[in-house]
């Protein structure tokens, strides 16, 4: 087993249990170990624009003593950082107030799954090959169609990740996983005006990779929005794109963790077993699919991650736990602790969101519609959604959907509603399931009576 | 930070390959954050992140490594990788000498947070907590950070330059949600200063929690946002996330460059009604966006970007002003050493009008008043922006009158530009913002006097 730098594969996992056997009597002590290998190619006009190559590693480290947390980190894996980061972490724990539910993670006895996320063709795939799919991708989305005017950004990257988790309470695991993706930013023009749109390619490995398809998918986002106009104000049924489905599943994933629940920032608190949103929608975390570009073998406190019910026929099942809200809670973990990284401790929060799929095709959606907008892309979504309120208006561009097809273009518009009336006014899901680039999965979703703001 | 030897020795092997141009960028930073939440100090964290980012530039292509080893041997393989990276043609060997004594500049800070008791830092939470706890009783949840760091850079490169800056910053929040009747509400409000801990001798956590508490309360009876076009007066301070989308990014010369901006071309041209003028400063002291040398050693400047209307200027960086024969606008930034540099904001502001801010609200007979703007996000191509309101009243027949719903405000940049159609004389900066580009997040002030839009589409649910 080779690691992202192509030394021994225990070398990140004996770095966690030594400094985690580090721990006085009375204390616990957790130890997160990543390194990151990152290439980025952009192209521009025909060659290579920039040319990233870069390695970074670092540790992060959890205290718990007399139930205080501290934590502390550093970029690099110097052995004399490890010990000054424990010593800090250490430092810091005692200037917190106690927790009688603060402690780092127990082994559960669940096993993790059993596959595989690194794609070892990834170490042979050259510098010269990773420039050339950058450089064609530019073409290609040039080439797609005559109206496209120029592309703003056009790239290569891969990643390669591993890291571990120690505890001194007995935990121990180590996951690696590859990634390489293809994105286009395409610029059309018409008449002196510009819209843009995105393509992206996905995979574990640079063999997945399609240039074409994410030309052809920038080149149709841009193209179709030319001529869009600024609509008037109404209340409609609108279809979200995949692409907006996920970006919305991922919001309602923060309202199920089980700590915005317990610190009160959740309108799904004390709704458990209530019909939250329609019979048909059913909502599962689930890390253990491999399909999901988000999947991972175990969670941020080194558990093994196991599929969640949230939502079943619209009835709230449960929320999402890590060890601390599950002791809180008092009830089992979830393999849901998440992490951004070395900087900071684990959290909790869903890892690969699912949505149970429908039966008919996004054009079938869109022919049962005589009055309608297709949500392309939206924007704004940090500042204009409140998770905790359940407010949510976003900026959003897309086509109007007239007499079950798809008509003009608009942009310039927002749509409103809350979180908690659109799961509700879900009218039908598609049969269009596709995993992206993000922990929640995309499909088409139609939702009856949107504000859609515009002139 | 490195001897004068290490970074001549790091900039030749850097440039072995026949680059015109080569890079070393050092950075030590460390910081300190403390969180309370849920009536308790959680959790103290420190980090320190060290290393060096080297660039390399031939012709169009720039090529770019990084390293956490600022050994002799650490930081000549990252030069090496960055110059196969850029593959230059041309070999041959060229010695650097950089400069004897470059810019530097000292922190600004009174206090060093570092030189500051933990038990301090963390005794500002709580005063925090109880102040917004004391205000009513519908506050049932209260969250409030702490946060600093130093930030100590050194910049070299092959034309000679060494800069060095001493960055330090200190940020303090407070969160409240308040629960009634109609459900659950947040307020915010956040003070961030490019200073040292005396950020708390002008700045009173208490008071800052007792805004956020009663931001909170006060939503709890608002009424859903209105949907349509209609006038729009946003408070001192809180337009500057305004400008910065509606037009700031969009004066960027890396986009421009690319045609990825709807004032490319458009120097010298009005693109705002007189009433405008706009600025980004890196200058101003104390401020969010503050320091004494861009993350390419450019000294920080005062760029009057639009004059009473015309465009006069975009934001530059070394390799754009570079291309045209300019010199930087002191705008080339970058989030960490592990990142490129690339054209950023500072502190974007609007300077005072005449107006008297309260005339202007009179002489709105219906819209919307925003007091407090969240973030916002801007497509540079087509000049489409959103930005939300995170606290906002209707304007009925000139007055101020009853709290709406947290919403998006959607416009386009060149025509609200055109749309302005009065500025106060109340100027204030606003709240400290992380600006993100590219994946790259800086930290950026803005600041704004009152002002009216003639028309912005609020998204809200209310016909």
């Amino acid at each position: 087993m080779a690691t992202a730098n192509g030394s021994n594969g225990t070398e990140l996992l004996d770095i966690a249990t030594r400094v985690a056997g580090w721990a006085d009597v009375g204390e616990q002590v957790e130890v997160f170990v990543a390194e990151e290998l990152e290439t980025e190619v952009r192209a521009y006009q025909g060659a290579v624009e920039s040319f990233t190559s870069a390695r970074s590693q670092g540790i992060g480290v959890r205290v718990v003593a007399d139930r205080r947390q501290g934590y502390a980190y550093a970029g690099t894996l110097d052995s004399s950082a490890l010990s000054e980061t424990l010593q800090e972490a250490r430092d810091n724990a005692a200037f917190a107030e106690p927790d009688e539910f603060n402690g780092v993670a127990e082994p559960d006895g669940v096993a993790p799954v059993d596959f595989d996320l690194f794609d070892p063709s990834l170490n042979d795939f050259s510098t010269d090959d990773k420039v050339a799919l950058a450089v064609e991708l530019e073409r290609a989305t040039l080439a797609a169609d005559e109206r496209i005017s120029g592309i703003e950004s056009a790239e290569y990257v891969d990643t390669r990740f591993e890291s571990a988790v120690a505890t001194s309470t007995g935990i121990a695991s180590a996951s690696r996983e590859t990634g390489c993706y293809l994105t286009t930013y395409a610029m059309a023009e018409a008449d002196g005006e510009t819209q843009t749109g995105f393509g992206y390619s996905i995979g574990r490995g640079p063999a997945v990779l399609d240039v074409d398809f994410a030309a052809s998918q920038a080149a149709e986002r841009a193209t179709r929005l030319l001529g869009a106009v600024k609509p008037p104000t109404s209340k409609l049924t609108v279809v979200l794109d995949p692409w907006v489905t996920a970006q919305l599943l991922g919001i309602i994933g923060g309202t199920l963790s089980g700590d915005a629940v317990q610190r009160g920032r959740s309108f799904f608190a004390d709704r458990i077993g209530e019909q939250v949103a329609v019979t048909d929608f059913c909502l599962l975390d689930d890390a253990t699919n491999i399909e999901a570009f988000t999947a991972s073998v175990v969670d941020g406190e080194g558990l093994a991650t196991r599929p969640t019910s949230l939502i079943d026929s619209g009835v709230l099942q449960g929320f999402l736990h890590n060890s601390y809200t599950a002791r809180r809670g008092a009830t089992s973990s979830t393999g849901s602790a998440v992490r951004a990284g070395f900087k900071g401790a684990p959290g909790v929060g869903s890892q690969a969101l699912a949505l149970r799929a429908g039966t008919r095709t996004p054009e079938e959606l869109i022919a049962a519609i005589d009055d309608g907008l297709l949500v392309q892309g939206v924007a704004g979504l940090h500042s204009g959604v409140n998770p905790v309120s359940g407010d949510f208006s976003t900026g959003a561009e897309g086509l109007r959907i007239r007499d079950g097809a798809l008509a003009e273009p608009v942009r310039e518009i927002t749509i409103a509603s809350t979180l908690q009336r659109i799961l509700l006014d879900i009218t039908e899901i598609g049969n269009d399931l596709q995993w992206l680039p993000m922990s929640a999965v995309g499909v088409s979703l139609v939702i009856s009576d949107v504000m859609m703001s515009g002139a | 930070m490195l001897d004068h030897e290490l970074i001549n020795r790091t900039l030749s092997t850097a440039l072995s390959t026949g680059a015109e141009f080569a890079e070393v960028f050092v950075e030590d930073k460390k910081s300190s954050s403390a969180m309370l939440d849920d009536g308790r100090v959680e959790e103290l964290t420190s980090g320190r992140d060290r290393g060096a980012g080297i660039r390399v530039v031939v012709g169009d292509t720039t090529g770019f490594a990084h390293t956490a080893d600022l050994s002799t041997a650490g930081l000549a393989a990252a030069a090496e990788v960055a110059a196969a990276a850029a593959r230059g043609g041309g070999g041959g060997t060229r010695t650097v000498s950089v400069g004897a004594s470059g810019v530097a500049a000292g922190a600004a800070a009174k206090v060093l947070p570092e030189d500051v008791a933990k038990t301090t830092k963390v005794e500002l939470l709580a005063r925090a907590d109880a102040a917004a706890r004391e205000v009513g009783s519908q506050i049932s949840q209260v969250s409030a950070r702490y946060g600093d760091s130093r930030r100590r850079i050194l910049v070299a490169n092959s034309d000679g330059l060494l800069a060095t800056d001493d960055q330090i910053r200190t940020l303090f929040s407070v969160s409240c949600v308040a629960t009634g009747d109609t459900g659950l509400q947040t307020g915010r409000e956040s003070v961030g200063r490019t200073i040292g801990f005396e950020l708390f001798d002008e700045t009173d956590v208490t008071e800052m929690a007792q805004r956020a508490a009663n931001r909170a309360i006060t939503k709890l009876g608002a009424r859903p946002a209105p949907s349509g076009t209609m006038p729009v007066v946003v408070g001192p301070g809180g337009g500057g996330v305004l400008f910065h989308e509606a037009c700031g990014h969009g004066l960027e010369a890396d986009l421009v460059a690319k045609s990825a901006s709807v004032f490319a071309g458009r120097v010298g041209e009005e693109v705002a009604t007189p009433l405008v003028t706009l600025i980004d400063d890196g200058t101003m002291a104390g401020e969010w966006g503050h320091f004494a040398i861009d993350d390419e050693g450019r000294q920080a400047a005062h760029n009057v970007l639009i004059d009473r209307g015309v465009l006069t200027d975009y934001m530059w960086d070394h390799l754009r002003a570079r291309k045209e024969g300019r010199p930087s606008s002191g705008n080339g930034r970058r989030q960490s050493y592990q990142h490129l540099p690339m054209v950023r904001m500072t502190n974007t502001y609007i300077s005072n009008g005449d107006a008297d801010p309260d005339d202007i609200v009179s002489g709105t007979p219906s819209g919307v008043y925003v007091a407090q703007l969240g973030g916002g996000q801007v497509n540079t191509a087509t000049g489409d922006f959103v930005f939300g309101m995170t606290e906002a009243y209707l304007i009925e027949n000139g007055e101020i009158t009853d709290p709406i719903r947290q919403g998006n405000l959607i416009g386009n940049g060149p025509e609200v530009l055109k749309l302005i159609d009065a500025v106060g004389n109340d100027f204030a900066m606003g709240s400290p913002g992380t600006c993100g580009k590219d994946g790259q997040g800086v930290p950026v002030g803005d600041g704004t006097p009152t002002l009216r839009v003639k028309a912005l589409t609020i998204g809200g649910i209310a016909a």
